[in-house]
């Protein structure tokens, strides 16, 4: 075992020395898949986050290359990079015409990028990737300023009955999984998805903001990435989009309150198009090793994620059901005609 | 007593983990890496920090944002070495820098400007921590007060610092900005996903990054400028810059006294405008840089190399740094690129940014804050030194630093996305900077309208739709209604005392 500060020290010497980063190449583990009849992967194996850094596709990717690192699966470098932009559909479109046939680059994605495909017109669509897995589910959280005087959703969706444009929805950019949500829960009430006040912000981080200095009626978010502003009492959970209770177990879901809304925000992984079926099954074999370790566990229960594990084409199937419901959705809210 | 006790307390493990061998390490790295950052154009803290995170896997945590804390710290002050020497911000929160900074330079005084920088960089720097430290819970209170509406009102505040950039022709300001407008409003509109502007090109449906069109139109607009010109008459604005390296590095008594005042109100302007997410680093060297030249009994020498221009700003952008810490640890909220990195570090630590994590994590909390005073000292003593270094660049013969000022832009700007038409955009905002130029249009404020543009937008269709379409939203808020009233004086004053000949 080496320590940590001894570890730290390295580190700091490492950086010193060379100035950037560059990953430590040492022999292949013996944890490693051995490599296709092919010889896949040759070389290190990039996994592009199609966002800035900071965000939940990002985080993800960064936890990917934690894991395979960590356990050597792969016995190749994994390194992340971020391309940024429209959606994720900027990353999208590369993975599809630049990385045609390379399966060395990886895209990691998710719900979000299904509507902004949409809302963005992108000449590229997920179809044409080859999906690996289904990885987790972030559900979505609800929630009212701390003096809210709504103490459950049935109250506050009484009110928007009467006069949807008083009542302001916080959450993020336009088309994304809180709009769609926001839209999934009017149409639920029996209200015009189009008269939802949504109110968008570039950021779960602004939104939050946003409800806890009371700004606006309620706010939407995924269920983890909130969890630190409703334990700090700030903010108040009155629904979540899950079909079970999760988390705290108190926040009674959508369902429960009679709406019939059942949301989670998905993220998984794609290889560009052109990857043959042997080089596939290898990727979803170390996805699947990656599932099993107990760092992935770790990192699924501190981020309230939950394990929705779905290989191939399974995952396949299930992403042609989601496009369609993305679909619809965004043409009820009057973002896409 | 009580707190002040526990404070200490606080402080005492916090150094205790800050002065650790191995992190004493990290942090003298961290400002080291993170000065070289902020040198090079187009790279940022926040890239370089979602390039090391992997490395760090494994250490201590409280290593690790000590290493994060001083690069963040780091690049701020490396920020204002190629404006002020070869008028070359390398992020927008340096474009004020360059303005006075350069012609310092040119007049053999490019080492008293890195010099106030450095040191109004350490001042606010060592300021802002203070009040990170002692004042966060209230300051988070008071940024949450702010909504929309005020958001907008201190945007509309921050724009009348145009007319300070105009050097002269209002006219050509506001042309200036106007085309800073325009493109900022290129891209994926927030609130309805339309795109703007992008005329079918995917490059621009995230809209222009800021960097971009500050490295396009200073760095890129300059080298191809002297391109230009060069042939024709030998000596061109840059070419004056040359040869004057001389001049002394230390501050004179003068130099002193009028730097202290800037540097004071930079920090406090540069403070709260990190605590406000979203408001950040540039909006408050444009804020102090302005304060400046109303403060000032000479608002003439403004443009000209006036040291008070560079000491606001600097420490403005510096203050801000530590100012937008308060939200990320009190709230858990990033007010800017680097801190949304920072809070995805965080969580891979499975650490939750928050009232909590003063209480449960201690050593890490007061560690970091301990450590950002570590690296502020460790920074002073690195960049005075360096200046001496710096200065010597402008020996180097104009054609080969200009080739190598192209190529680092490129590469920086390449960086960002990873992604070549970003580069492209870059050379075309180089070409028009030179348009611009040609016609006597300034450039800084096209800098601060794509800045401003896009929150003043925003913010005003945000307060506009949360109030039903009320426009009196604006001025029934109380501290919207303060900032918009303090807006219209400070817009009319200069139009009122204008005494200066345009031109």
């Amino acid at each position: 075992m080496i320590s940590p500060n001894l570890r730290a020290a390295c580190l700091a010497i490492a950086i010193a020395a060379t100035g950037c980063a560059g990953g430590p190449q040492g022999e292949r583990p013996e944890t490693a898949l051995p490599p296709t009849a092919a010889g896949y992967p040759q070389g290190a194996v990039t996994l592009i986050a199609p966002a800035n850094p900071g965000g939940g596709w990002d985080q993800t990717a960064r936890q990917i290359q934690q894991v395979w690192t960590e356990t050597g699966i792969l016995g190749v470098p994994v390194e992340v990079v971020n391309r940024g932009g429209a959606g994720g559909t900027i990353g999208l479109a590369d993975l599809v015409t630049r990385y045609d046939g390379d399966p060395r680059n990886l895209m990691v994605f998710g719900q979000v990028m299904l509507g902004s495909i949409r809302t963005n017109a992108s000449p590229v669509s997920i179809d044409q990737t080859v999906p690996l897995a289904r990885l987790l589910n972030e559900y979505e959280v609800v929630t009212v300023p701390a003096d809210s005087p709504y103490r459950t959703i049935e109250e506050l969706l009484e009110d928007f009955r009467r006069d949807p444009a008083a009542v302001s929805w916080a959450g993020g950019s336009a088309g994304g999984i809180d709009h769609i949500l926001a839209g999934l829960i009017a149409q639920a009430a029996g209200v015009d998805p189009r008269r939802v006040n949504y109110i968008a912000y570039s950021g779960g981080g602004e939104a939050a903001a946003a409800v806890m200095g009371g700004h606006v009626t309620l706010g939407l978010s995924g269920v983890g990435e909130w969890k630190a502003y409703i334990a700090s009492g700030r903010m108040r959970p009155i629904a979540v989009s899950s079909p079970e209770r999760t988390g705290d177990g108190v926040t009674p879901t959508l369902r429960e309150s009679g709406l019939d809304v059942v949301l989670s925000n998905w993220r998984g992984i794609s290889a560009p198009p052109g990857t043959d079926d042997e080089t596939r099954e290898w990727l979803i074999r170390a996805l699947e090793g990656m599932r099993e370790s107990e760092a992935w566990q770790r990192i699924l229960r501190a981020n309230e994620w939950e394990d929705s594990f779905l290989p191939g084409a399974a995952f396949e199937a299930f992403l042609q059901n989601e496009v369609a419901t993305v679909d619809e959705t965004l043409r009820a809210i009057g973002l896409i005609r | 007593m009580g707190a002040l006790g526990q404070l200490g307390d606080n402080l005492a493990v916090g150094f205790g983990a800050a002065l650790a061998p191995v992190n004493l390490l990290l942090g003298i790295v961290g400002v080291t890496l993170g000065t070289a950052v902020g040198v090079l154009p187009g790279v940022g803290p926040a890239l370089a920090i979602s390039m090391l995170l992997p490395l760090t896997f494994g250490i201590d945590p409280v290593g690790a944002f000590i290493l994060f804390g001083g690069l963040y710290y780091g690049a701020m002050y490396g920020g204002s070495t190629t404006s002020i020497l070869v008028k070359m911000p390398g992020e927008a929160s340096s474009v004020m820098t360059a303005l006075d900074g350069f012609r310092m330079t040119c007049k053999g005084r490019g080492g008293a400007a890195l010099a106030t920088a450095a040191i109004g960089s350490f001042i606010a720097g060592t300021f802002a921590t203070l009040m990170l430290m002692t004042m966060a819970p209230v300051l988070v209170e008071v940024a949450l007060t702010f909504g929309p509406a005020e958001y907008f009102a201190l945007m509309v505040f921050a724009l009348t610092a145009l007319a300070g950039l105009s050097q002269g022709s209002l006219a050509r300001g506001l042309a200036a900005a106007l085309i800073g407008l325009a493109i900022g409003t290129i891209g994926i509109d927030v609130q309805t996903g339309q795109a703007r502007f992008t005329f079918g090109m995917a490059g621009l449906l995230g809209g222009v990054n800021v960097v971009v069109v500050t490295v396009g139109l200073f760095a890129v607009g300059e080298v191809f400028w002297y391109a230009a010109t060069r042939a024709r008459s030998a000596g061109s604005r840059s070419g004056e810059a040359r040869g004057s390296v001389g001049g002394p590095v230390r501050l004179t008594r003068a130099d002193w006294r009028r730097s202290w005042p800037a540097w004071i109100r930079g920090t406090v302007i540069g403070f709260f405008c990190g605590v406000l997410p979203g408001a950040g680093a540039t909006v408050a060297s444009f804020l102090a840089y302005d304060a400046e030249r109303r403060a000032s009994k000479t608002p003439g020498e403004f443009g000209d190399g006036a040291i008070e221009g560079v000491a606001g700003p600097e420490a403005a952008n510096n203050a801000s740094a530590g100012g937008s810490l308060v939200p990320l640890l009190a709230l858990g909220i990033p007010g800017s690129g680097t801190t949304a990195v920072m809070l995805a570090a965080f969580q891979m630590y499975g650490l939750q940014p928050g009232p909590l994590l003063f209480t449960q994590d201690t050593t890490l909390v007061w560690g970091l804050i301990a450590s950002l005073y570590v690296s502020n000292a460790l920074l002073l003593i690195l960049n005075l030194p360096l200046i001496r270094i710096w200065v010597q660049l402008l020996r180097v013969p104009t054609p080969l630093l200009f080739a190598a000022v192209l190529a680092f832009a490129t590469l920086g700007v390449y960086t960002l996305n990873n992604n070549i038409f970003d580069v492209g955009v870059v050379y075309v905002l180089g070409l028009l900077a030179c348009v611009m130029r040609r016609y006597g249009l300034p450039l800084a404020p096209t800098v601060l309208a794509v800045v401003l543009g896009p929150l003043l937008e925003q913010e005003f269709r945000r307060a506009m739709a949360i109030a039903g379409g009320d426009p009196t939203v604006f001025v029934t808020r109380p501290l919207s209604a303060t900032l918009l009233l303090l807006a219209v004086l400070a817009a009319s004053a200069p139009v009122l005392a204008r005494r200066r000949p345009a031109g």
